[in-house]
């Protein structure tokens, strides 16, 4: 081969990398992605995004409120915010103050099935992200006094999310009776009884029991070079000794026994509808029957994928039944969890009116194939929605984390869109069929009580002068 | 073909340099009057599109709701199509719609693909939205009674009580004053006639700023404006909305409520977007309670007492002069010790402003993380949109950082002293612990 044909092919190489970040094709995003494993079993996963000088590090750790069990509940999350209190190395509100002198973003997140800690830099810091998380990851100092203060706020972040909002009250209640002995019945952030009387002696046994390079993912997404990253990553997390690491009891929910049916009355101006009934996930099925899961999404995008889905146009402008009503399913949960509705009435109209028409719409669903035209919006929207998540670095980032996180790999990212275009009428209505069920099915009703509120606005004399963030 | 692979060649080599020096927003006018704001990111075959009115609920008069209502009309009835046929046009090409207001502005948001048929269906919708809304009586009664549900539920928050009472108190008469989703008592009075009349006096060319962020050349940029705004009548854009008076005292007002946590919020009208003030009073905040969890505020009240979850200050400049707003949540029997320690907080800050260190350090967060705030193509499309609307230079995300920089200490203390009196705040609080100010009733 002489040197100009050579020059030839790498110029030619060089145009298709180039044009493929063009494409919209899975295909390129797939190429981009690369999965590393550091000696210590944490999982490195890399995703090239060169459109600005920017890079998301996000730090998954395996342990969230679905691990938890009866009078712990809310641990992880309180433990989420001991994680800014100090390591050895660095003091109380070190971490933030560092970061935020490097310019970048920090915060932390919490859910049932993971706890995550991320930083949002200029791409040349990435660094300084690897060293704290490092840090933090093995050698946090839990302290009293620090956390008598913090466990404050997080009984402030309660009252704030929960107490003081009828909705999120209603849920909370809903799930509870929804699961018997499966773990989704307790709220992220805790019963207000349990995250009371968590002890720090608790917080460090729940630290060091997760807390293990072998349990956390690292996921980077950014303009970066992966081989560098990966460099940097064994620098900094390469040294952290992993842990024995019991896994979670799988703790499967037992069979319902019938429709459940609760009540919630609380202070509040409108009446509030939640139906939710159990459903698999992508996690809980085996391969041959991962498209349930794949169909469930459909159905979701059938039901409310926006204003010309069924939900709105028959129960919002049709009959005019409902002010709010919403469906939902979340394919990438850990374990089973349920399909949705959420439903707001009308002016002159009743939560049973409500009820009834959702019920309607779920029997169609059940007895006919959705149309081919309201298949094919759907699987446009998803197409069309894969192209635009593209452009948030940061949810990129979480897509692959959860995956991962969820036991499930970042690949099935790719696969996603793929397989929703493969899912057929015929599919849809059997897992509605299957699974939307009286027996499968718990609905709470939020009945407002009236709410007894000052009538008048008072002065009050002179003045003086004058996704569970952490 | 080959000249496009070229073409697509340069963009791609080109966009490091863009991307240091900030991205390049071309600014015209169509034929009719709008101005349009556009900048090229070939990155991802996807465009968002922002058409943003000078019509905001302070353009509402006494009807308060009636920006909001407008807009929340337009895609219920167009031309020839019904609210329907409008859904499934947009849905099925995967492009998404959604309108609103604010107390400045009146808005139209799209976001479709590329690609030239799904792009031109979702333009050619947007478009009739924008010109030809029908303000059918069905549809009106029906968006008219979700919103007075809406404004139902706003009773069941403290926060959003507190956050009404809030800007009556701040802006008295101005229009600033109303919530921009209006009061039960004047959407009930709101006829479709009213809609109408908004939108024909309002959604005028003239009165249009089109702002296209994504990947389309500059002459498919050129289409895209006129394409939107062709079935617009010129009009003219809306003499200025009155200037804002400061409250002539300090007050505090409270409301009792069934809650476990009293939401408080504290503070005075003082910005105006391109104010000289402006980034002295930005970087003193952000070290007062802008920047998180180092700035002040956050550490008095949340790190050092664990009063509250979010505690913060900000200011929002707008049209007229824009609050600064300071507030926090905390259980009922610590509201009254809390506001104390948030006056303390901002009254200290306003005498001695930021130590040296405190300046340097909110200095770098600022500028070492600024590429964050428009490094995807919706976050760029609402700077490009905010410059547009408010008449800032189109280097204004050039010359940030420099500006930032030459912030001194002295200016922040000056400015702050000059532009914020503690004895004009407006104080309100909301909730279990608003019965009594702790010392006497």
């Amino acid at each position: 081969m002489n040197v100009s044909a050579m020059n030839i092919l790498f110029i030619r190489l060089k145009w298709l990398l180039l044009l493929c970040s063009f494409l919209p094709t899975v295909a390129c995003s797939a190429a981009r992605v690369h999965e590393y494993e550091l000696k210590n079993g944490m999982k490195v996963v890399v995703k090239e995004d060169h459109r600005a000088p920017v890079v998301v590090s996000q730090v998954w750790y395996k342990v969230g409120s679905s691990y938890e069990h009866e009078g712990i509940t809310g641990i992880s999350h309180m433990l989420e915010h001991m994680m800014f209190q100090g390591t050895r190395k660095h003091g109380p509100g070190e971490f933030s103050r560092i970061i935020a002198e490097q310019g970048g973003r920090e915060n932390a997140f919490t859910g049932a099935d993971y706890t995550a800690y991320f930083e949002t830099l200029e791409k040349s810091r990435l660094p300084i992200a690897f060293e704290l998380e490092a840090d933090r990851m093995r050698n946090l100092v839990l302290d009293e006094k620090e956390y008598t203060k913090e466990k404050q706020v997080v009984l402030e972040e309660r009252r704030m999310r929960t107490d003081d909002q009828p909705h999120a009250k209603t849920r909370e209640h809903f799930m509870a009776v929804a699961f018997t002995n499966g773990p989704y019945r307790n709220p992220v952030i805790g019963w207000p009884d349990d995250v009371a009387n968590l002890t720090l002696e608790d917080l460090k046994s729940w630290y060091e029991r997760w807390y293990a390079p072998n349990n956390a993912t690292l996921v980077v997404v950014g303009d970066v070079d992966p081989g560098r990253v990966l460099r940097l990553a064994k620098r900094w997390f390469g040294p952290l000794k992993p842990s024995e690491i019991p896994p979670p009891k799988p703790r499967t929910e037992v069979d319902q026994l019938g429709e459940r049916q609760l009540k919630v009355e609380v202070p509040a101006k409108l009446p509030f509808l939640m139906m939710g009934y159990k459903v698999p996930v992508l996690a809980s099925l085996p391969e041959d029957r991962q498209w349930e899961a794949y169909a469930l999404t459909v159905l979701a995008g059938i039901l409310d994928g926006g204003e010309s889905a069924r939900l709105s146009t028959r129960l919002v402008r049709g009959s005019q039944v409902a002010a709010a009503v919403g469906a939902g399913y979340d394919l990438y949960d850990r374990l089973p969890n349920l399909f949705l509705f959420t439903g707001t009435p009308s002016q002159g109209h009743d939560l049973e009116a409500l009820e009834q028409a959702l019920h309607k719409e779920i029997e169609r669903v059940r007895q006919e194939p959705v149309s081919a035209d309201e298949l094919e919006r759907v699987k446009t929207q998803v197409t069309a929605d894969a192209i635009y998540e593209r452009d948030s670095m940061f949810y990129q980032a979480m897509q692959i984390g959860l995956l991962e996180t969820v036991g499930l790999g970042w690949e099935y990212l790719d696969r996603y869109v793929e397989r929703i275009r493969q899912v057929t009428a015929e599919q849809v209505r059997q897992v509605a069929e299957k699974y939307l069920r009286p027996e499968r099915l718990t609905i709470a009703r939020l009945h407002p009580l009236p709410i007894k509120e000052g009538q008048r606005v008072i002065p009050a004399g002179a003045s003086v002068g004058g996704d569970h963030v952490r | 073909m080959y000249a496009n692979i070229l073409g697509l060649m340069a963009l791609c080599l080109l966009w490091p340099v863009l991307a240091l020096s900030g991205p390049r927003i071309e600014h015209w006018q169509t034929d009719k009057g709008s101005r349009v704001y556009y900048v090229h990111n070939p990155e991802l075959p996807l465009v968002d599109i922002q058409v943003v009115f000078d019509a905001g609920s302070a353009r509402d008069g006494d009807r308060y709701g009636l920006a909001t209502l407008t807009a929340s009309l337009l895609d219920s009835g167009a031309g020839e199509w019904d609210a329907d046929t409008i859904a499934g046009r947009l849905e099925t090409v995967g492009a998404v719609l959604s309108t609103g207001a604010s107390r400045d502005t009146s808005w139209l948001d799209l976001r479709s693909l590329t690609e030239t048929a799904k792009l031109k269906t979702a333009l050619t919708t947007a478009a009739e939205i924008l010109a030809h809304p029908r303000f059918d009586r069905s549809d009106f009664l029906r968006e008219k009674k979700r919103l007075l549900l809406a404004l139902k539920q706003r009773g069941e928050s403290p926060g959003q009580i507190a956050g009404r009472m809030f800007f009556y108190a701040l802006y008295g008469e101005h229009p600033y004053a109303h919530p921009v989703e209006g009061e039960p008592e004047t959407v009930e009075k709101l006829t479709p006639g009213d809609l109408a009349g908004f939108h024909s006096k309002y959604y005028v060319a003239a009165n249009a700023v089109v702002v296209i962020v994504g990947a389309l050349e500059r002459e498919q940029a050129a289409e895209v404006a006129e394409r939107l705004t062709v079935g617009l009548p010129r009009g003219e854009s809306p003499p200025p909305l009155p200037p804002v008076e400061l409250p002539g005292k300090a007050r505090t007002l409270r409301k009792p409520f069934p809650s476990a946590q009293t939401h408080l919020y504290t503070g005075v009208p003082v910005l105006r977007r391109g104010d000289p003030d402006y980034f002295a009073l930005y970087v003193g905040n952000h070290v007062l309670g802008g920047g998180g969890f180092t700035s002040r505020i956050v550490k008095q009240v949340r790190e050092e007492r664990g009063l509250s979850y979010s505690a913060y200050s900000y200011f929002r400049p707008m049209k007229g002069k824009g609050p600064f707003v300071a507030g926090l949540q905390t259980r009922n029997d610590q509201a009254w010790p809390a506001l104390e320690v948030l006056r303390q907080t901002i009254r200290e800050f306003i005498r001695q402003g930021p130590s040296d260190e405190e300046l340097e350090a909110a200095k770098k967060n600022i500028t070492g993380g600024f590429v964050l705030r428009y490094d995807s193509n919706a976050k760029l499309a609402d700077y490009v949109a905010m410059i547009g609307f408010y008449g800032l230079p189109l280097d204004y995300l050039d010359t940030f950082a420099k500006r930032v920089n030459a912030v001194t200490r002295r200016q922040i203390i000056d400015a702050f002293r000059r532009r914020l009196d503690p004895a004009r705040f407006q104080t309100v609080l909301v909730g279990g612990g608003a019965v009594a100010d702790g010392k006497k009733e």
